[in-house]
């Protein structure tokens, strides 16, 4: 394998780039005294970010945007919403995705 | 998360990270056979497991090198994926602002989507931190992407298709039960719809890899003009109290 002299340095650059990100704001920021502007900023980004990675997790079925009835991640998702606003159950909307999801390539609609 | 007082900080640190595990073993399992077909011997695929924890980031890597791209161009492409752990980081920050650097920064090598997902969602709903908890969840989901990675890598030919079981979609079901009770408020529902789309069109439009960090830097900054625009700026429960205290003070 030619390259494989080149994979340990270019992996090492790539641990770096994740690894950098990860620490450094929860390291260096002084947390308790950033600016109220800041901190407002900052207590939108969990609702951003998990709707950021969920929106195209939903839409992209099977690497395809997809918004029809042959999207079962889609057809999973919209009554998982449901159930996760009337039970507020953490483990019950986790358990009602993938029964659903289950149930559907068992019985073979998907 | 309604999590029951009465479990021990150990316990609930695993009640946190089980439907992590239960996403995590067969998507690392999917990326140590992935590294190996792009030519990364199986012991340095476990390595990044160990080293890197991060998914997308893993990814990337792994089908990029597979197609003999440089090696600085990967390494763009895996920081640029990464970008939404400096989001993450910093939201987590006020949370954890009372504890030590050393203990802050070994908690930010386990950050992932899914690990900040969880603690930032227990703190807002008033959980006291708990190092235990946060460490534990943490690592038994960092074992379970690592174990995942090496039965993929070493003997992936084992298991064919973990589709049968659902397991493709524990993530998402996840994010989907978490994100549900981070709408506390009608600007909270603006601001997850929008970046939802806003994070669907980009990748429509081909960014890939930009995606996450953008729609998020964008959709967070909304919420914030829109919320000035109301011109409250109490933000009630989303905002970390102001100071934590080491002694107890929970009884005044």
């Amino acid at each position: 394998m030619p390259e494989g002299t080149a994979l340990a340095p270019c992996l090492l650059g790539c641990v770096l780039a994740t690894l950098l990100p990860k620490v450094l704001p929860l390291s260096l920021l002084h947390g308790d005294s950033l600016p109220p502007l800041l901190r407002s900023w900052l207590s939108f980004v969990p609702v951003a970010v998990m709707a950021a990675l969920v929106g195209p997790d939903v839409l992209f079925y099977q690497g395809q945007f997809n918004v029809g009835t042959s999207n079962l991640f889609l057809m999973v998702a919209l009554p998982s919403l449901v159930v996760a606003w009337w039970s507020k159950n953490y483990f019950l909307t986790i358990a009602f995705g993938l029964g659903m999801v289950i149930a559907a390539r068992a019985t073979g609609l998907y | 998360m309604s999590v029951p007082v009465c479990l021990s900080p150990l316990a609930q640190g695993l009640h946190r990270s089980l439907p992590i595990m239960l996403g995590y073993i067969p998507v690392g399992f999917a990326f140590g056979v992935l590294a190996v077909k792009n030519n990364i011997p199986p012991g340095l695929a476990v390595a990044m497991s160990v080293l890197m924890f991060s998914g997308s980031g893993q990814f990337v890597f792994a089908s990029m090198w597979g197609v003999g791209a440089n090696a600085l161009s990967i390494m763009a492409a895996v920081l640029i994926v990464n970008l939404r752990y400096l989001l993450q980081s910093a939201a987590e920050a006020p949370w954890l602002a009372a504890l030590p650097r050393w203990q802050r920064f070994l908690l930010g090598l386990g950050l992932t989507d899914e690990t900040f997902a969880v603690h930032v969602t227990a703190f807002q709903q008033g959980w006291r931190c708990n190092l235990t908890t946060l460490f534990v969840c943490n690592h038994s989901a960092q074992l379970a992407w690592v174990s995942g990675t090496a039965i993929g890598a070493f003997c992936g030919e084992l298991v064919t298709d973990v589709q049968p079981l659902g397991l493709d979609y524990a993530l998402t079901a996840m994010f989907l039960a978490l994100l549900v009770p981070q709408c506390v408020s009608r600007l909270h529902v603006i601001v997850a719809l929008f970046t939802a789309f806003l994070s669907i069109a980009l990748r429509g439009l081909g960014m890939s890899q930009w995606n996450i960090a953008l729609a998020t830097v964008v959709g967070a900054s909304l919420g914030v003009c829109l919320l000035l625009l109301k011109g409250r700026q109490d933000n009630r429960s989303s905002v970390p109290p102001r100071r934590v205290e080491h002694g107890e003070n929970s009884h005044a």
